[in-house]
């Protein structure tokens, strides 16, 4: 009984998740693509969790769903129908029939790799813990084995929080165009 | 394991894959295509977690982990240059962005 509830969950996320990824790519709307999307990071939480990896679902739903996303949509609200209003998809037909056409190729190419390479390997996951993907299990690996990773980890953002102020910030170029638009205006 | 094999996590992490290749292909919008990026990261995740559970082994997380953080950066500065072109009035539009084509 209580595989069978596992597998109905299993196919309610992955479902959702297929469906709100392929909603992220057809909305014109930006707003309800961001929207899917959180829907979609929801979907994989669940996966995670099925995967015995607590730790990562709750930090899926913390930096995604919660940092990211919120992000994104303010991004969203600030460009306003700015963000709207552009080609759905550009470039003559062929370019677009050629885009669907990789994207399928390398969705054959994965999955039948996966199953030359894997074949039934993949049946018999390893005996674990009930400690395993938890936040203690994770954070030790992290004060040890990968403590040069977490450290990369913490530049990686320092560098990109400093990127995105100086991106973010005004530039000479812009007060120009302002004091142009401002002159003209004038005149 | 309860529930599915490994091999079905890694068909929807293929799957999902391939959705975020063909949105940064096909569409035009600077925003859809940082999104679908996402996407494309986080089947990339998907993979990597369920190896770890398929070996037992936590290495898998930890570079999952990485990944997130990795994406959160890229977000960062992807949007922080959109931000930027729209300041300078310029069409959000990669196709139009061609400046530094040679």
């Amino acid at each position: 009984m209580g595989d069978f509830l596992v597998w109905v969950i299993w196919f309610l996320a992955a479902g959702g998740c297929l469906a709100s990824g392929i909603a992220v790519i057809t909305f014109t709307n930006p707003f309800y693509s961001a929207l899917a999307l959180i829907g979609n990071l929801g979907s994989l939480a669940v996966l995670f969790l099925l995967a015995s990896a607590e730790f990562l679902a709750a930090a899926q739903v913390l930096v995604y769903a919660g940092a990211v996303m919120v992000m994104f949509l303010f991004v969203i609200a600030y460009l306003g129908d700015r963000s709207e209003g552009v080609r759905l998809s550009g470039g003559p037909s062929w370019v677009r029939i050629g885009a669907v056409v990789a994207a399928t190729a390398l969705l054959v190419e994965v999955v039948v790799v996966i199953g030359m390479a894997a074949g039934d390997r993949l049946s018999d996951p390893a005996d674990i813990q009930r400690s395993f993907g938890s936040p203690e299990e994770i954070g030790r690996l992290f004060l040890t084995d990968h403590l040069l990773a977490f450290e990369i980890t913490s530049i990686v953002l320092l560098i990109a929080a400093v990127g995105g102020v100086v991106l973010g910030s005004r530039s000479r170029a812009e007060d120009e165009l302002e004091e142009a638009e401002a002159a003209r205006a004038g005149a | 394991m309860q529930g599915p094999d490994v091999l079905w996590y890694l068909i929807v992490a293929a799957i999902l894959f391939s959705i975020g290749t063909a949105g940064v292909l096909l569409r035009r919008s600077p925003l859809i295509v940082l999104l679908s990026l996402e996407i494309m990261l986080n089947a990339a995740n998907l993979a990597l977690i369920s190896f770890a559970r398929l070996h037992g082994d936590h290495d898998g997380q930890i570079f999952a982990l990485a990944v997130m953080a990795v994406a959160a950066s890229e977000v960062v500065v992807g949007l922080g240059l959109i931000v930027a072109i729209a300041r300078r009035r310029l069409d959000l539009d990669v196709d139009r962005l061609r400046v530094l084509r040679g």
